[in-house]
């Protein structure tokens, strides 16, 4: 880091210290109640919980700050000599027994509630990618990807122009693409990662369960209310993991249903692309956008990478490698590097490869087609 | 008048107890200040949204070796190092049992040190964050993705067996060189807490080996153990590894729980009040300690049956907790106190530990802690218990002995505001985080919404606060070892216990032949 | 406590312990490094490994035979030799502890992640939709077939073999130890010299086994759950079990030099234990790893 960029950064520290919070107060002391039936009983237990604790707490300091203040030797306080005493002992004992049975007697009826296997309506299978959310509306073969939105994706970067964040739709809270869910419906989450564990959380809901690679881990949630609800991934995953959010809609049925149907007919026109023959513009336009959303976080939006992620200016895969082996790459990925093949289209990989071989000064002149994508798969 | 080697030797070779106990807690110093150089680059980037100083994988690796530092190189070896010094004094003994291992126990540290922070440094590439990036809990299957997992498997294999080799000699001391008449339930606190802590260290660390050892089979030599595919799973390694994790906190916590109850009677002048109990207690929270770890994985999709057990378990632990926590009360209660710097701290860690209690109390009723998990709920919990419990306990052990150890009082102008700074600092520093969990924000995050900036402020300037703060400490310590008051060998007005008796500053060897207690 | 022997010897200064520091940290970093940047040539990476391999042996000699002179000069009075025995027992509960972690995870395979990769309890649906049609029977390399179609090792045959010989080792071993309490030298040596003769079997039926494993069976270490646990458990016992046999030939060569005596044979002892400690983990293996499958 260079003498100038430290200072510029001391600047913008000192600069935050001075003027006020760049966001308006919007904060929060305790825990959300929530929309779904489940997340009030903890919030209710919670309440519980805590005002036994505080209560507690005040009754053993009373007695440690009035001891302070008049046991003290500057005030003439003499020792007293006693000590143990088993009735006292017992005492104190059973005591705090007898209140952690009042909190266990209400938390095993939450949790055997959370429990419940009851038949679900609606049921979506979860997974985790680093660092995007896979959905999969099993009874609508429904599929697709929701990842950071462009606008925070943009003004995350290090050394963004800061003003971006409060331009930014909910900085950090917002996808490209939610999934909506109908109101007052048992909805099922069938959660599974495809690399590392992820976590899914949003805490209206009161859902928070593990992304297991290997395994699927159920819950479910029914939310009361219409309405948008964000949440993030609660699990460490690596790089990125800040910046995996989770958004979902929350709709009348009707609504719901229309949105099926319009989403399953985008699927059927994204189809027709594989055949399609794309101008090299083309190509790089629409590369440059899939590169930007899915592959700047690693490889950087400059093509530099950096620690373990490979630059990819000059690279000989992007370059002199053969144009196959390039689309496979990206397909089947390598590494710490995800399989790309499931969540592109064949146009998509296409672009990216095209624009991955020209972009940066690699200058190959090479054009990519979807066909060519569709082959290598 | 050299009744001792000198020179570099002095230090390398060293088979007495006071040099090696001295080592400890220096090296622990020092660790305390890189692993909180590195919570002020954290608090740093997060003293306002987006991202300012370090990339993301940048600041996961801060997280990570900051975890890793305080817990292994901080806390722990400076606990060593007051059971080093404190041990053979307090139970009349010339040494410890065997002061050879003792001496290799730690020269394995600043080695295992070396071996886990260097992969930041290769590759040239400092800023790109080439360490070990996957939190200081290393779950799989994210940890196997680092290319350079070796450096660290082979790092915790080093700690582990030097704190299983500091643990042997510790009990073996304590079991095998009390002065005659020392019965066990005449020994100080203090060395009770570390002959349970000691038998804790036994039992686990050889199972983070194991664990460690899973990884790098994984990893480098095709096993399965965390890979479905195989038949593994990686929730396997969160069982064995908070089968190792959670005993782990307690390791850090019940010699603090000896060094405050070595203190509070001292300036309360008035025996503890349940000696005895509190020996039980102990044991109970020791025993406890075993059977409670997926309390850290309740959203893991454990059945039904394990977590309603696992929480029983759990909250079990505030009943040995609550009796440590009142007979301190009940010792100051109609004391006749003094608040001398070491009383001040263990006044603030009673206080302040209790605070991190409850909120553990909280977090292992589960399905409260479906939302409360992986938030900054849990970090304001857990630094309440280790910053100002551990950390608390270790700096009033330190003023409380320190003049022991160097002959001369320390400054007290100074210590007394290092200690108001500190109290009040490092509560605007983790108070502000409970409300940051409750609204939502997740831990190990670098970068946040906007929502929790003020609190994200909050306790950054806290952070800079008290860590800024530490140097006067730093100060107060080097100007007591150079000179300062001399002290008479009882220091503190009517200190009762064996190391007290002997002169200050201690002298090379010390009770050679052993006093008789009666 | 007894101090009736003269005070508790202390050791002057040192340099074995970092020796041994320096040694650890070059044979573990070394070690790291190869398996990183890969192992290439027949030294090649490894080398810094084998030089710090080659200090902890040449520190471990060091060591002990200081400890070796002063015990024959007379320093250790009986509360030294407490403290050893102390921390030879406590060492080997760590050890207990290490093997725990495994046996552990052979547990938790068997008994939870296998079955659920195979739809038990709530994971009906990981096996419906990521897993179909895996069943969950022990010993099983995992859903995907990891390393391919393989054979199990049958528990009648060498492992029984393997047992017996080590049970019986545990005798001869027991009985050089009352030929020592009884001065009696060298039913001692003999005593001790058939111990390790067992051990050296053992180990050789033992890389006969595997050699049979990997060329006959496809059992490999890769082979999924069951490769896994099967060489990583008998893996590290037999790792103990050479220890173990190193520690005993060095207590035959002490033993041949007229070392010990009735009263006063600590290290002798802790060979002892430490065998019987790598006996009964064989017992849990043989049990565990090998019969109940
Ligand atoms: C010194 C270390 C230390 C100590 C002492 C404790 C003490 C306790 N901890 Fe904590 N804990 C950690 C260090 C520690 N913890 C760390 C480092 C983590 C995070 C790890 C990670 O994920 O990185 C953690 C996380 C953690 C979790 C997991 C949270 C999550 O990730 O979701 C849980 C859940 O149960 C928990 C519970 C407890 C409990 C019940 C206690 C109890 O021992 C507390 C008992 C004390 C009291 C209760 C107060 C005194 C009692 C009274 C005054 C009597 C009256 C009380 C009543 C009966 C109400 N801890
Ligand atoms: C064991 C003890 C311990 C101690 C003492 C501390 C001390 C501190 N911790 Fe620590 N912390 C952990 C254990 C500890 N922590 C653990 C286990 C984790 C979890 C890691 C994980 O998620 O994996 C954690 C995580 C953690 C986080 C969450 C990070 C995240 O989730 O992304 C934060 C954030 O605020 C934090 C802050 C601090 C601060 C400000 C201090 C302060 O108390 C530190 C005070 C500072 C000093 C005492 C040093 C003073 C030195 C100087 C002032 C010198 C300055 C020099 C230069 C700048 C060159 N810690
Ligand atoms: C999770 C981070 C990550 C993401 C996201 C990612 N990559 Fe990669 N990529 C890697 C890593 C790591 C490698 C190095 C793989 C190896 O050699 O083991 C790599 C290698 C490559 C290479 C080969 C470079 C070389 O010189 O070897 C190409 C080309 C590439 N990626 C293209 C892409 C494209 C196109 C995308 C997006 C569609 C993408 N990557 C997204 C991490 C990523
Ligand atoms: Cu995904 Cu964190
Ligand atoms: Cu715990």
């Amino acid at each position: 880091m260079s003498a100038s960029h430290i200072t510029k950064k001391l600047a913008v520290l000192s600069g935050l210290l001075l003027a006020p919070g760049v966001a308006l107060a919007d904060y929060a002391l305790n825990m959300t109640q929530g929309v779904t039936e489940i997340s009030n009983d903890i919030y209710d237990l919670h309440q519980l919980v805590m005002w036994i604790c505080t209560i507690a707490g005040i009754l053993v300091f009373t007695v440690m700050i009035y001891s302070l203040i008049n046991h003290r030797k500057s005030k003439g306080a003499v020792a007293a000599q006693f000590h143990e005493s088993a009735t006292v002992e017992v005492v104190w004992t059973v005591i705090p027994l007898a209140v952690l049975v009042a909190i266990a007697v209400p938390a095993t009826g939450v949790l055997l509630d959370i429990e419940d296997p009851s038949k679900s309506d609606v049921t979506i299978q979860v997974t985790g990618w680093q660092w995007k959310w896979q959905y999969n509306y099993r009874d609508e073969d429904l599929s697709f990807f929701s990842s950071l939105a462009a606008d925070s994706n943009e003004a995350r970067q290090l050394d963004a122009d800061p003003s971006l964040k409060v331009k930014a739709d909910n900085y950090l809270l917002n996808v490209d693409k939610p999934i909506v869910v109908p109101v007052n419906k048992k909805v099922r989450l069938l959660l599974t990662s495809n690399d590392v564990i992820h976590a899914w959380w949003v805490p209206e809901f009161a859902v928070k369960r593990d992304a297991i690679p290997g395994y699927i881990n159920e819950s479910h949630f029914t939310a009361t209310k219409t309405g948008i609800y964000r949440g993030q991934c609660a699990e460490l995953c690596g790089k990125d993991h800040g910046f995996m959010p989770i958004v979902v809609k929350v709709v009348e049925q009707a609504e719901y249903n229309a949105w099926i149907k319009s989403e399953k007919a985008a699927i059927a026109a994204a189809a027709g692309d594989s055949n399609k023959t794309f101008t090299h513009d083309e190509l790089m336009a629409k590369g440059e956008t899939v590169y930007k959303a899915n592959c700047a976080a690693c490889h950087q939006a400059d093509g530099s990478g950096g620690g373990p992620f490979p630059g990819l200016i000059g690279s000989k895969v992007a370059t002199t490698g053969s144009i196959e082996e390039h689309l496979k790459l990206i397909i089947v990925g390598k590494g710490i590097m995800p399989p790309f093949g499931a969540q592109l289209s064949d146009a998509d990989i296409a672009a990216v490869t095209t624009y991955e071989r020209n972009a940066w000064g690699n200058n190959t002149g090479d054009t990519v087609q979807p066909v060519a994508a569709k082959a290598a798969r | 008048m050299s009744d001792h080697p000198t020179g570099i030797k002095r230090w390398l070779f060293t088979t007495n107890h006071k040099d090696i106990g001295t080592m400890y807690l220096w090296f622990a110093f020092t660790m305390l200040f890189i692993g909180g150089a590195m919570a002020m680059v954290i608090r740093a980037e997060l003293f306002q949204p987006g991202m300012q100083v370090v990339n993301p994988n940048f600041f996961n690796m801060m997280t990570t070796l900051h975890g890793l530092i305080m817990v292994f190189g901080a806390i722990m070896p400076a606990m060593v190092g007051f059971a080093n010094w404190q041990v053979p004094l307090m139970i009349g003994a010339p040494d410890m049992a065997l002061p050879r291992m003792n001496n290799w126990s730690f020269w394995i540290l600043p080695f295992a040190a070396i071996m886990l922070v260097a992969p930041m440094f290769i590759g040239g590439d400092f800023m790109a964050g080439q360490g070990p990036a996957f939190g200081w809990t290393f779950y799989e299957p994210l940890s196997g993705q680092y290319d350079k997992l070796a450096f660290f498997i082979f790092a915790v294999h080093l700690l582990g067996f030097s704190s299983i080799m500091g643990s042997i000699n510790i009990i073996a001391t304590i079991l095998n060189m009390r002065a005659p008449g020392m019965t066990l339930m005449k020994m100080p606190l203090f060395v009770w807490t570390w002959l349970i802590t000691a038998f804790l260290l036994i039992a686990v660390m050889p199972v983070l080996a194991g664990v460690v050892t899973m990884m790098l089979t994984d990893k480098h030599f095709g096993t399965s153990f965390f890979d479905a595919a195989g038949g593994g799973d990686p929730v396997l390694f969160q069982h064995v590894f908070w089968f190792f994790g959670h005993p782990e906190v307690y390791i850090m916590i019940l010699p603090a729980f000896g060094i405050v109850s070595q203190i509070i009677p001292t300036f309360a002048r008035k025996p503890l009040f349940g000696y005895a109990s509190m020996v039980y207690a102990t044991a109970a929270i020791a025993f406890l300690s075993f059977i409670v770890w997926a309390h850290h994985m309740f959203t893991v999709g454990m059945p039904a049956a394990g977590e309603l057990y696992f929480m029983y378990a759990t909250v079990m632990i505030a009943v040995p907790t609550a009796v440590k926590v009142f007979n301190w009360v009940a010792t100051m209660w109609k004391g006749s106190m003094t608040f001398e710097v070491p009383m001040l701290w263990s006044i603030a860690f009673v206080f302040l530990f209790t605070i991190g209690g409850f909120t553990g109390l909280m977090l292992g009723v589960v399905p409260v802690d479906f939302q409360y998990h992986d938030t900054y709920f849990v970090v304001a919990h857990f630094h309440y218990v280790l910053v100002t419990g551990s950390l608390f306990a270790i700096i009033a052990g330190v003023y409380y002995w320190l003049p022991k150890w160097t002959g001369h009082m320390f400054d007290i102008r100074l210590s007394k505001i290092h200690f108001w700074v500190s109290a009040i600092s490092v509560n605007i520093l983790f108070f502000p985080q409970h409300f940051l969990g409750l609204a939502g924000m997740p831990r190990r995050i670098p970068d946040y919404a906007l929502q929790f900036t003020e609190f994200n402020q909050i306790s950054s300037i806290g952070a800079f606060i008290f860590g800024g703060t530490q140097l006067l400490f730093l100060y107060i310590i080097i100007k007591c070892i150079k000179g300062g008051d001399k002290v008479s060998d009882e220091v503190w007005e009517d200190a009762k216990g064996l190391e007290w008796e002997v002169p200050s500053p201690a002298p090379y060897h010390t009770h050679a032949t052993p006093p008789t207690v009666k | 406590m007894s101090h009736a022997e003269g005070s508790y010897y202390l050791p002057e200064l040192s340099h074995w312990p970092l020796v041994g520091s320096i040694g650890l940290f070059l044979a573990t970093g070394g070690f790291a490094y190869a398996l990183i940047y890969g192992i290439d040539g027949a030294l090649g990476n490894m080398t810094v490994s084998y030089i710090g391999l080659a200090i902890v042996i040449f520190m471990l000699f060091g060591w002990f035979g200081t400890v070796i002179k002063e015990s024959m000069a007379g320093k250790y009075n009986s509360q030294v030799d407490t403290s050893f025995r102390m921390g030879m027992m406590w060492f080997i509960l760590s050890e207990v502890m290490f093997f725990a972690a495994f046996f552990g995870a052979l547990y938790y395979m068997r008994n939870f992640s296998v079955p659920w990769l195979g739809g038990a309890g709530n994971n009906a649906m990981t096996n419906a939709i990521l897993h179909e049609g895996f069943q969950a029977v022990w010993p099983t390399n995992g859903p995907a077939n990891v390393g391919g179609d393989y054979k199990v090792m049958p528990a009648t045959g060498l492992p029984l073999w393997n047992t017996i010989i080590l049970l019986t080792s545990g005798v001869t071993l027991t009985w050089a130890h009352h030929a020592l309490k009884a001065g009696k030298n060298s039913q001692l040596v003999l005593g001790l010299f058939l111990t390790v003769v067992l051990g050296v079997v053992f180990l050789s039926f033992q890389v006969y086994e595997y050699g049979h494993a990997y060329n006959d069976l496809n059992l490999k270490l890769t082979t999924g759950a069951y490769g896994t646990t099967f060489f990583m458990l008998t893996g590290f016992h037999g790792f103990h079990v050479f220890v173990g046999a190193t520690m005993l030939i060095v207590m035959l060569v002490r033993a041949m030099k007229g070392h010990f005596t009735a009263e006063h044979h600590f290290a002798f002892e802790a060979a002892a234990w430490y065998w019987h400690f790598v006996d009964v983990v064989w017992l849990g293996l043989f049990i565990f790893v090998y019969w109940l499958i």
